[in-house]
């Protein structure tokens, strides 16, 4: 009976929508302040759904005020009373100054306090904004509440938007899931409309079928549980693809100008890691500059603050070769030493001048949120992050490989007395060779002071892994660091769910440590001559 | 035998080392408990642990000379054999406490409690032993450092490849041994102890004891490294160390040589890490932090390399500045002063205190022919 009576009203209620949404919004709305004027339980009950499907901009402050015990109505007047006392006028919205006689609140019994909570629940679904109604699907989907089903399928008919049609339809089918006594053909449709979805929550959903399901339905639902894991593993695995590629690009950043200090000149540089530490400082001052004097550049503080810490870097780096590592070349261990003893230095300064704890570095809007592709969730700052990775790594390219000064730093590489014999001021390219490596550290830490915590421990956490990719990638070699930098990134993400991080990351160290025993130069080794040097 | 190893091999630098650290073996401990507090000549119980922690970083850079001063061989991760050799002490020491934690448990340690384990890993079987726990001291890093070295040197890893992957060696244990699931207490490691062989950890007779130990462990060691670069043996590794390559073409299996040295002096480090644990008190994960490695290196250093006295030296030396300048208003300043330290000594002076205060004593007294002292090549 009741069934019928509601798909009566459905019937009404759609005609009229589809007639013309502006004749529903005035009739049914009309219609039902006369029946909350009427003060019986089942002209309430009716007017509050009729109220959903209007939508009525009132809607929800009147249904709520229901709930409260705050709408007053009588002769022919009803009142939304607000919970600091003031009053409204339900149809208008416009305040009432003087409260007409007459009035006494709404009564509510056990079934219409249920309409009104699945009318609460129901009426994000008719909201005008999309995205609302879209959350309001979700919500719906993921309480599976059969009463809200009317207005959920009022909601669809009415729905214009492509996007938040499809999620009204699949808040449908996750309660036709759960309704036992709906069409068995509906159910099967909705199993399909969930596996299209196939994310996680749909296979809860999915999962949640009632155990006295049909066969042919358990049968639809056990492939589309089987479809929907084989095709989430897929995303994992795509997404651990994309962390992977995003922890490579970090460590290919860090790694970088360690490749050409290292890896083109042989010198071990262990404050490495504070250039890093000194570009991610930069930065910061950058911003705090543009936030006191001209917070409208703000968006504009990495792209300042590229060039900046690479200056800064870069001349921190050439002093600390002309200033100490020119007197030990041809010693690798004591260069080791002398620069860790910089890298002390340098750490220390920056705790004194910037205090020990971490410092804010804000995102420029184009930095922040992210964004989804299928079941990859990407963020922008990762995204950019890899883009600048690239980019640096292909400008060290050509600058090594296209510019005068990259044919001298080779050639200085390849043979110093030879070289020099040719008239190239090696003492210079030195310099300006490690100078060139420390930029591009100082750049690293710009990309850094995204995604950590810029403080003077930085350049310290950075250090042993760049360390370990331009030895597993072979030094002297840029790609063999890309491929290192890559294939570690990626090995590590892939680990991280088997073995947790620590472990996948000590694993990895394990992994090298035994790999440098196979092929002690490096997956790329430079052949020849060079080796000898 | 011995006498005349000591007498004829020893130089008197050695000789006056030895003669000191015996002295401080017997002095200092009869000077803590006998003297009264206010006497002159009294040492007080913390200065005396101070003390014994220095000589236990001693003991370290001797181990570390030993690879380093003369077989070439420059590890960033020996911190990692000495922290070894403290866990296992460590171990012993936690076993000790029985039913005194906190919890009240019989057999487990307290970290074990709290993180609801129902008994005792299997590797922590055994420690309550003492002779068991000693074995593991010199076992353990020995063992590490028999494994590792084995693959290092046969694939002929050398040089700065060695010396980064023996940091990531002490950073991935660095790593592991902060897990709480190790079994080895997780960030705060191993503390609380309260016996040691039965005596009271934190008693001053204890700690006397312990503080001669160590200067006899540091004897033994220094005269075990002394032996061994003395030796035939040690020629060869000197060798090594000064021309790899042309070693391995006289004939000589530079792995075997390189792998013997590496190993005991691993298991040296160990031992100055179980001494080091009673009398600091604890041992946690940071041990086991590259940065420490490198700084035993700069000890090292600066006492002068190749000389196993300078490396004690050197030790003592930067300790005793480390604790006069963290304790008093330069506290900011101490590691902008280590830090110059690193790059002054192997910038001007790289034979450390020890080989420039030879150089300058050998100018003063015969200034013709200055014996041209080989500057050993580090790397190849």
């Amino acid at each position: 009976m009741i069934s019928i009576a509601r798909l009566l009203r459905q019937l009404v209620v759609l005609t009229a929508l589809l007639i013309s949404p502006l004749a529903a919004f005035a009739q049914g709305a009309d219609d039902a302040f006369t029946r909350l004027g009427a003060d019986s339980y089942s002209d309430t009950a009716r007017a509050v759904e009729m109220l959903v499907t209007s939508a009525h901009p009132q809607a929800a402050a009147i249904i709520e005020a229901l709930g409260d015990g705050r709408l007053l109505a009588g002769g022919g007047a009803v009142i939304v009373k607000t919970r600091d006392g003031k009053l409204i006028d339900a149809k208008t919205g416009q305040p009432v100054a003087t409260e007409p006689a007459g009035l006494s609140a709404v009564r509510l019994n056990n079934n219409v306090r249920r309409v009104v909570q699945a009318a609460l629940g129901g009426l994000g679904l008719l909201n005008p904004d999309a995205g609302k109604r879209i959350a309001a699907a979700e919500a719906v989907f993921k309480s599976r509440d059969v009463t809200v089903l009317p207005v959920l399928e009022a909601a669809i008919a009415k729905e214009s938007d492509a996007k938040a049609k499809a999620a009204l339809r699949q808040a449908q089918a996750a309660i036709l899931i759960v309704k036992t006594d709906a069409p068995p053909f509906d159910r099967l449709a909705a199993v399909d409309v969930l596996r299209e979805r196939g994310d996680q929550e749909a296979l809860a959903t999915l999962r949640s079928l009632p155990g006295d399901a049909s066969p042919a339905l358990k049968d639809a639902q056990g492939r589309a549980i089987a479809a929907i894991e084989g095709n989430l593993a897929l995303w994992r695995a795509g997404q651990n693809l994309w962390y992977g590629l995003s922890l490579g690009s970090v460590l290919l950043l860090a790694a970088i100008g360690l490749a050409i200090t290292f890896g083109v000149m042989g010198v071990i540089n262990m404050a490495h890691g504070e250039m890093v530490m000194l570009g991610a400082y930069t930065t910061f001052v950058v911003q705090e500059l543009i936030r006191t004097s001209a917070p409208g550049l703000f968006d504009y503080s990495l792209m300042i603050a590229i060039p900046a810490a690479f200056l800064v870097a870069g001349a921190v780096g050439i002093a600390i070769e002309r200033g100490v590592i020119r007197f030990l070349y041809g010693r690798p261990l004591e260069t080791l030493l002398a620069t860790w003893g910089i890298s002390l230095i340098l750490q220390q300064a920056v705790r004194t001048g910037f205090g020990p704890t971490n410092r804010e570095v804000g995102a420029p809007n184009f930095m922040s949120g992210a964004f989804e592709i299928g079941g990859l969730a990407i963020t922008w700052n990762r995204l950019w992050i890899i883009v600048f990775a690239g980019l640096v790594f292909a400008a060290l390219l050509a600058i090594l490989k296209l510019t005068p000064m990259g044919l001298q730093m080779r050639a200085v590489t390849q043979n110093r007395r030879m070289a020099s014999a040719m008239g190239i001021r090696t003492g210079r390219i030195d310099a300006l060779t490690f100078g060139l490596g420390s930029g591009v550290a100082g750049l690293a830490g710009v990309a850094l002071s995204q995604i950590d915590n810029v403080s003077p421990n930085l350049g310290q956490s950075y250090i042993i892994d760049s360390f370990m990719v331009v030895v597993f990638g072979g030094v002297g070699n840029l790609w063999g660091t890309l491929v290192g930098a890559m294939t570690l990134g990626v090995a590590n993400k892939f680990l991280e769910p088997y073995a947790g991080a620590v472990l996948g990351k000590i694993a990895l160290l394990v992994f090298i440590i035994l790999f440098i025993q196979k092929r002690p130069r490096g997956l790329f080794a430079l052949k020849g001559r060079a080796v000898e040097a | 035998m011995i006498t005349r190893f000591l007498i004829q091999g020893m130089d008197k630098r050695g000789l006056v080392f030895l003669a000191l650290l015996a002295g401080l073996a017997l002095l200092v401990p009869l000077s803590n408990l006998l003297l009264p507090p206010g006497s002159f000549l009294h040492v007080p119980t913390s200065t005396m642990s101070l003390w014994g922690k220095y000589l236990c970083y001693a003991l370290l850079a001797i181990s570390l000379d030993l690879v380093w001063g003369y077989c070439g061989i420059l590890s960033l991760g020996h911190g990692a054999f000495f922290a070894l050799g403290g866990y296992a002490m460590g171990m012993y020491l936690m076993r000790q406490i029985g039913s005194r934690g906190v919890y009240g448990n019989p057999i487990l340690p307290d970290f074990m409690v709290f993180l609801n384990w129902g008994e005792l890993p299997w590797y922590w079987y055994g420690f309550s032993s003492f002779p068991f726990a000693m074995l593991m001291v010199l076992l353990v890093p020995g063992l590490l450092a028999f494994v590792f070295g084995w693959f290092a040197f046969r694939s002929r890893v050398t040089g700065v490849y060695l010396s980064i992957i023996t940091q990531a060696l002490t950073y991935a244990l660095l790593l592991a041994f902060f897990r709480n699931d190790m079994g080895f207490g997780g960030n705060n490691g191993l503390t609380d102890f309260k016996d040691i062989l039965g005596f009271n950890v934190q008693a001053q007779t204890t700690r006397a004891a312990l503080f001669a130990m160590t200067c006899v462990m540091l004897i033994a060691s220094f005269l075990i490294a002394r032996g061994i670069v003395d030796s035939k043996l040690g020629k060869v590794v000197i060798a090594i160390r000064d021309a790899e390559s042309r070693t391995r073409f006289l004939g000589y299996r530079v792995d075997r040589f390189k792998l013997f040295v590496f190993t005991v002096s691993a298991c040296m480090a160990g031992v100055a890490g179980a001494l080091y644990v009673p009398q600091v008190g604890i041992i946690n994960p940071s041990e086991f932090a590259p940065a420490n490695s490198i700084e035993t290196v700069i000890w090292v250093a600066i006492g002068g390399r190749g000389t196993l006295v300078g490396a004690a030296l050197g030790a003592v030396v930067v300790n005793y500045a480390k604790t006069v300048f963290t304790s008093g208003f330069m506290a900011p300043y101490w590691l902008f002063a280590l830090g110059a330290l690193f790059v002054f000594v192997t910038l001007f002076m790289p034979k450390g205190i020890l080989g420039t205060a030879q150089d300058w004593w050998g100018k003063r007294r015969k200034p013709e022919p200055a014996t041209p002292v080989a500057e050993p090549a580090a790397a190849e």
